[in-house]
């Protein structure tokens, strides 16, 4: 039964780019050269704003320099790396964001794919199921997080009032803060997950499915044995994009907690020594480390979990 | 040919365009008009009263800081470190101020407008508008917390704020006893600064030790680790826990703690005088009953010891000229009626903010609008700033970090560790 059903994926990549690459040589080499001229000016002006920020944020981190006393900026090489490794308050915004970064997704990733699964199946109203499902992932996260703010406020929100909790203060409370700033995150990019996933769902051949189904298989092994596994890129890139998302939330901590009761993430630690403090030079390396920690779920992603992001790229089908 | 002039239009009018748009960066665009960052919405009507006045001297390109005072000093921080030529009147926070002008952003008036726009001016607010003795900022503005309390409850409590000066434990003691709220600013955000700098000071200490404005920021000193630390600890702390703290206490803001004095369990509340407007509102919109405010009584800030005078929160608004403004002459004749009596008595009556000009609270209709109109003018003269610092943005976090939230400080811990915090981070040692 199995093994009718977990075929391998269509034969394409590899084979056909090199038949195609020897077949169309001179053809391939023009529309390279046009692409590097179409493509050549916005590559160059990409690299010069994104480049350029990088280097500097690099080269700033290494002074301590506070934007309102120019005069007193003095090169420290990597004393501030020192100084943000050694402190105990950058490990616990680690391990809070890490953990944001873990819950949220784990339950977006099954969430999501219920929804995938039910705008896949959907027979009626397709359209409309799907963009009203959409719908949070248009919505500024920064509305987003005030509108759950005020649905947790103790004074007047509905949650309390729904669930009978009196006047619990959601926002008192390291955990309970937690779980509200999770819950924001997850209701407002379930949707991204689901859109994925949904992409990834789309791509199983019905065929299998049908002979799964007269092999006899139940709906429960039809997901396990055949969906996840023709669907396993899919789900891998979707992960990584927003495990990497998710690492650098902000907003929605921003607004909801503002910091208090321990919430704070990395990225507030970066915001807080830079525009708060205005101390340029720490608060580059907070973002310089934020930056590296980011590379390097992306490379685990890629290399460790072997993620295929050309999938994602469109070459395959 | 045909098809060329279209282009050579679209080109033409992207140069005009381009052109239009450098001229805009630069600021001096040789009108009459100054961009005046404002912090409150009142400040909008008196502005346009000012440029009518002005017969066409000036007139201003009104733009709106963020509601928090924390956003507020961001973006006035960023772009004036930008050297932001587009701005020319912004309006400060006072605590702020000494940041600024440390950092040469703000012009500073010369002895002739300092005079002038210190006449008259109450000591808090004046005090709060000058840094190494020299004006930055003309006052607005002044402000300073009151406690209010319900009629009602006085008599279950036990404590009669009316009949003299009460303490805090009075205050934690009755409002338990008669089972209603002591609301304060438990929230971390500027106003728990404001409530431990009153407490701090109250109880005879500061929270930088004194001198620290001149010195660099890693010999700057914290004076938190002493008696007056413990205290102001012990306080948050004690209310915090006891049964008379508000639900949410250490979430809740200055408008979180009017709508717990404005509940049925509302008992006392320390606050900013804008409440008694905001009543006012509260009551037209239907959600308070009409006679809410005959239940309503207030006194001076309460005490520490009972023995020592309280120190009452400084709070208000400077209008300061930018550095890099090239208007600044125009500014400074504008700012003489942003800022003048009949300004600061529009601002009073509109938005409820105290006026920092003595004189206004002689006005009769202010005293009919404001019954407590003396113990405002009494506070301000008392107030006691927050530290003057042009490290102000570290020391302000930092207490934001220490002393929150308030039931989980311990006056034998929180003072020294929150002292070390302070100091560590002004030398770049430790992060918050």
């Amino acid at each position: 039964m199995s093994t009718t059903t977990s075929a391998a994926p269509p034969r394409t990549s590899s084979e056909t780019r090199s038949q195609r690459r020897v077949r169309l040589t001179d053809r391939a080499r023009h529309e390279r050269n046009l692409g590097w001229l179409l493509a050549g000016p916005a590559f160059i002006a990409m690299v010069a704003v994104t480049g350029y920020p990088i280097l500097n944020a690099i080269w700033l981190s290494m002074f301590d320099y506070r934007l309102t006393d120019p005069e007193g900026r003095n090169f420290v090489g990597l004393g501030n790396y020192f100084t943000i490794l050694t402190d105990g308050l950058f490990w616990q915004q680690f391990g809070v964001t890490s953990l944001i970064t873990v819950v949220t997704v784990a339950a977006e990733l099954v969430l999501g794919f219920g929804l995938a699964m039910v705008m896949h199946r959907a027979l009626y109203l397709r359209t409309a199921l799907r963009t009203a499902i959409l719908v949070p992932y248009g919505i500024i996260t920064v509305v987003s997080a005030y509108a759950w703010a005020y649905a947790f406020s103790n004074t007047y929100g509905f949650v309390n009032g729904l669930f009978g909790l009196g006047e619990f203060d959601w926002f008192g409370g390291t955990w309970s803060a937690l779980v509200t700033v999770c819950v924001a995150e997850i209701w407002k990019t379930t949707p991204f997950m689901s859109l994925l996933l949904l992409a990834g769902l789309a791509q199983i051949p019905d065929d299998y499915l049908e002979a799964a189904k007269v092999d006899g298989a139940t709906a429960w092994q039809r997901v396990k044995r055949v969906i996840l596994p023709n669907m396993k890129a899919a789900i891998m890139v979707a992960l990584l994009f927003r495990t990497l998302d998710a690492f650098r939330i902000f907003d929605s901590v921003f607004i909801m907690t503002a910091g208090a009761q321990g919430t704070e993430t990395l990225s507030f630690l970066a915001y807080r020594q830079t525009i708060s403090r205005v101390m340029v030079g720490l608060g580059s390396a907070v973002s310089v480390i934020l930056a590296i920690l980011v590379v390097l779920i992306a490379v685990m992603f890629v290399k460790v979990f072997k993620t295929d992001l050309s999938q994602q790229r469109g070459e395959r089908k | 040919m045909l098809q060329h002039k279209p282009r050579r239009w679209a080109a033409g009018s992207a140069l005009v365009v381009f052109a239009s748009v450098l001229a805009g960066c630069g600021g001096d665009d040789g009108s009459n008009t100054l961009t005046y960052y404002i912090a409150d919405a009142a400040q909008e009507d008196v502005a346009t009263r000012c440029s009518a006045e002005s017969g066409g001297a000036y007139a201003f390109n009104i733009q709106r800081l963020p509601n928090t005072a924390a956003g507020g000093r961001e973006q006035l921080l960023r772009r004036l470190a930008a050297e932001d030529r587009s701005m020319d009147i912004v309006s400060v926070d006072p605590p702020f101020m000494a940041e600024f002008a440390n950092a040469g952003f703000l012009r500073a008036f010369t002895d002739a407008e300092r005079q002038e726009f210190s006449d008259g001016i109450l000591d808090g607010p004046l005090k709060q508008s000058t840094f190494r003795d020299t004006l930055y900022s003309a006052p607005l503005y002044g402000n300073t917390q009151l406690l209010w309390y319900r009629k009602s409850v006085l008599q279950k409590a036990g404590v009669d704020p009316s009949a003299g000066p009460v303490t805090w434990d009075q205050l934690i003691k009755g409002a338990t006893q008669a089972g209603v709220t002591v609301a304060a600013q438990g929230r971390r955000n500027e106003s728990l600064m404001v409530w431990v700098n009153a407490l701090v000071s109250s109880a005879g200490g500061s929270i930088l030790q004194a001198g620290s404005e001149n010195l660099p920021a890693n010999e700057v000193k914290g004076g938190l680790n002493t008696p007056a630390g413990a205290e102001a600890a012990r306080i948050m702390h004690e209310l915090a826990v006891s049964p008379a703290a508000p639900a949410g206490f250490s979430t809740a803001g200055e408008e979180d703690s009017r709508a717990a004095f404005q509940a049925g369990t509302g008992g006392f509340m320390v606050n900013w005088p804008y409440v008694w407007a905001a009543f006012d509102s509260a009551i037209e919109e239907g959600t308070l009953p009409a006679n809410f405010k005959d239940d309503v009584g207030w006194a001076a800030y309460p005490r520490v010891e009972t023995g020592t005078e309280s120190a009452s929160p400084s709070g208000g608004l400077g209008l300061s000229i930018s550095s890099f403004s090239r208007k600044q002459d125009l500014a400074v004749q504008a700012i003489r009626c942003l800022a003048n009596e009949q300004s600061q008595k529009d601002f009073m009556k509109t938005a409820g903010n105290p006026a920092a000009l003595a004189s206004v609270f002689d006005d009769p209709e202010i005293r009919e609008m404001f019954p407590m109109a003396d113990e405002i003018r009494t506070g301000l003269d008392a107030a006691t700033p927050r530290p003057v610092s042009p490290y102000y943005g570290d020391v302000t976090g930092s207490i934001q970090t220490a002393f929150h939230p308030p039931d989980s400080l311990s006056p034998g811990s929180t003072p020294r560790e929150a002292n070390d915090l302070l100091e560590d981070v002004l030398s770049n040692k430790r992060l918050i």
